[in-house]
């Protein structure tokens, strides 16, 4: 069986990031950059897959500058059999992304495709969706856990007031949830042999239409400093007082 | 034309959309999923799909493909449901899409928050139509008016999914994303029985819903779906009241949209007292039932 993990690399979400001071993008100067942790979630559950089933393929595939081989050798180094980076300098959104994903996944013809629910740069959460819609396939979004069979695979998946439980044939597409799995420490051997594994470095199959921009960001409205209070009844009596309850 | 679809999964997800339907500016028609709405919120028409069960992602961006003809923005409140929907839609028939709208400076720039709300990007969308989610939080209640015309539709919504099972949890209590008052606790609520008594006893008694750090939610006491945060919901309630919280950035993220936050916790140098409006430095056992007397 064939996986396809897409994995974005993103700023370190624990780095408190800061506007640029033109406005014109986000400050990354100095940050480090990681796999998307729902991402990293994703090639955990693909190389957990063929711990457990064996006969498993796990391509990792990341598009976007040259820096992205960092994050494709991590998730070598988790377990992943081969990456391809598309190297490009372009601007992407997320259906453009989604276009580009889709023609490498026609040519490679993975029966699962496994990804993070959202990058947590962008926080759009759409690339998965728009993936599955572009190669006509089921979709299992919010993933809390995969279970495989030789025909498709039955998805525990969080909703707004509980969960719900799907059942998709091959060849489909699953976004990963937080509770999924605990992606596994890396130990140096791991990281050795990550070094020798294939990556492929290829050009884009597409050009991008860019139908969303980002034009201008700015650091969101302060919160005013609040203050203590001293006792149960002054707290309930302000509340009262403003009306809260 | 410029017009305006909202698609709401419930009538709950109806009345929260009039705010931001109003912002936009456009003129709208609802399209309500579930539920016959004869809600008169400023929209021109009512079109009731009357469908039983909600259908995988995949059947429904399929059955509502036609019905999204003639729209420039087609828009559902921001949740899980929508998100799984709308992006599926946006991928079916090539849509613009942006998530998570909290303001609207055009019917074609809209601001959004990006790295877990940590900063606001405003984005333009370069093409029509767009798909959207919004935060309704940020688009307050215009009054009511306009007389709107019924409509039913039938869908087809074929999928290659089957739903296995479902399991709602929650029961009465309102709704976190658009609850008016929430009481969160953290893991000093111990286990899931305290949980349910000392944070929900609090929130049953003003009406609210209940919440929880990823912390609490990680080590079982309280369920996932309510979990708040980043990587949970974002909320935005009057009064979010948090109990033996300490104020995770991530969870601080998915509450600082709140109007009012009261913060309870033993420690007095715990990062949420930054962000909350007030204070209270006492232990939770003795600070909750205190309230509800004082309350009552």
């Amino acid at each position: 069986m064939k996986v396809l993990v897409p994995i974005k690399r993103v700023v370190d979400p624990y780095t408190k990031v800061r506007p640029l001071a033109d406005g014109s993008g986000v400050d990354t100067s100095g940050a480090k950059f990681e796999i998307n942790p729902f991402d990293e979630i994703a090639v955990e559950e693909a190389v957990r897959i063929r711990e457990k089933i064996g006969d498993v393929e796990i391509t990792v595939v990341s598009i976007g500058k040259s820096e992205c081989e960092e994050q494709l050798r991590k998730a070598l180094a988790m377990g992943a059999d081969k990456a391809i980076l598309i190297e490009s300098d372009a601007e992407f959104d997320s259906l453009s992304i989604a276009k580009e994903l889709a023609a490498l996944a026609t040519e490679l013809q993975p029966e699962l495709i496994l990804m993070g629910k959202q990058a947590t740069d962008d926080d759009c959460n759409q690339v998965g969706q728009m993936l599955a819609a572009k190669l006509n396939r089921p979709q299992a979004t919010f993933a809390s856990k995969v279970e495989v069979s030789t025909s498709g695979v039955t998805v525990t998946r969080e909703t707004d007031d509980g969960d719900e439980t799907l059942s998709l044939p091959f060849p489909c597409l699953v976004t990963a949830d937080l509770r999924l799995n605990e992606p596994r420490y890396i130990g140096l051997p791991g990281i050795i042999k990550a070094r020798s594994k294939p990556l492929e470095r290829r050009t884009p199959a597409t050009t991008p239409v860019v139908k969303v921009r980002v034009v201008r960001v700015e650091a969101p409205p302060a919160r005013e400093a609040g203050r203590k209070v001293s006792s149960v009844s002054e707290l309930v009596s302000i509340l009262k007082d403003r009306g809260a309850l | 034309m410029s017009r305006l679809l909202v698609i709401a999964f419930q009538p709950s997800d109806a009345v929260a959309s009039a705010g931001f339907a109003a912002s936009l500016g456009l003129p709208w028609d609802l399209l309500c999923l579930t539920g016959a709405s004869d809600l008169d919120l400023g929209n021109e028409k009512i079109i009731s799909a009357n469908l039983d069960l909600i259908p995988p992602a995949d059947g429904l961006a399929t059955g509502l493909a036609k019905a999204i003809d003639g729209y420039s923005h087609i828009a559902c409140v921001s949740s899980m449901q929508s998100k799984d929907f709308l992006a599926r839609l946006a991928g079916t028939s090539d849509l613009a899409m942006v998530t998570d709208v909290v303001g609207i400076d055009s019917p074609t720039t809209f601001k959004r928050p990006i790295v877990a709300g940590s900063i606001i990007a405003t984005v333009e969308v370069l093409s029509s139509p767009v798909a959207m989610t919004f935060r309704p939080a940020g688009f307050p209640k215009p009054a009511r008016s306009g007389v709107s015309v019924q409509e039913s539709i039938t869908l087809e919504t074929p999928s290659k999914a089957t739903i296995v099972s479902r399991s709602v949890r929650g029961g009465a209590r309102p709704d976190l994303s658009q609850a008016k008052v929430i009481v969160s606790g953290g893991r000093p609520l111990k286990d899931a029985e305290t949980f349910e008594r000392v944070i929900g006893g609090l929130a049953d008694k003003l009406g609210g819903a209940i919440g929880a750090t990823r912390a609490a939610v990680d080590s079982g006491i309280a369920p996932n779906e309510i979990q708040v945060g980043q990587t949970g919901k974002i909320v935005a309630p009057d009064l979010y009241i948090a109990a033996g919280i300490s104020g995770s950035t991530q969870h601080m993220a998915g509450i600082k949209d709140s109007k009012i936050i009261v913060a309870i916790n033993k420690d007095p140098d715990a990062p949420i007292f930054e962000l909350a409006d007030y204070g209270l430095v006492a232990d939770l056992y003795d600070a909750i039932p205190a309230i509800q007397n004082e309350i009552a």
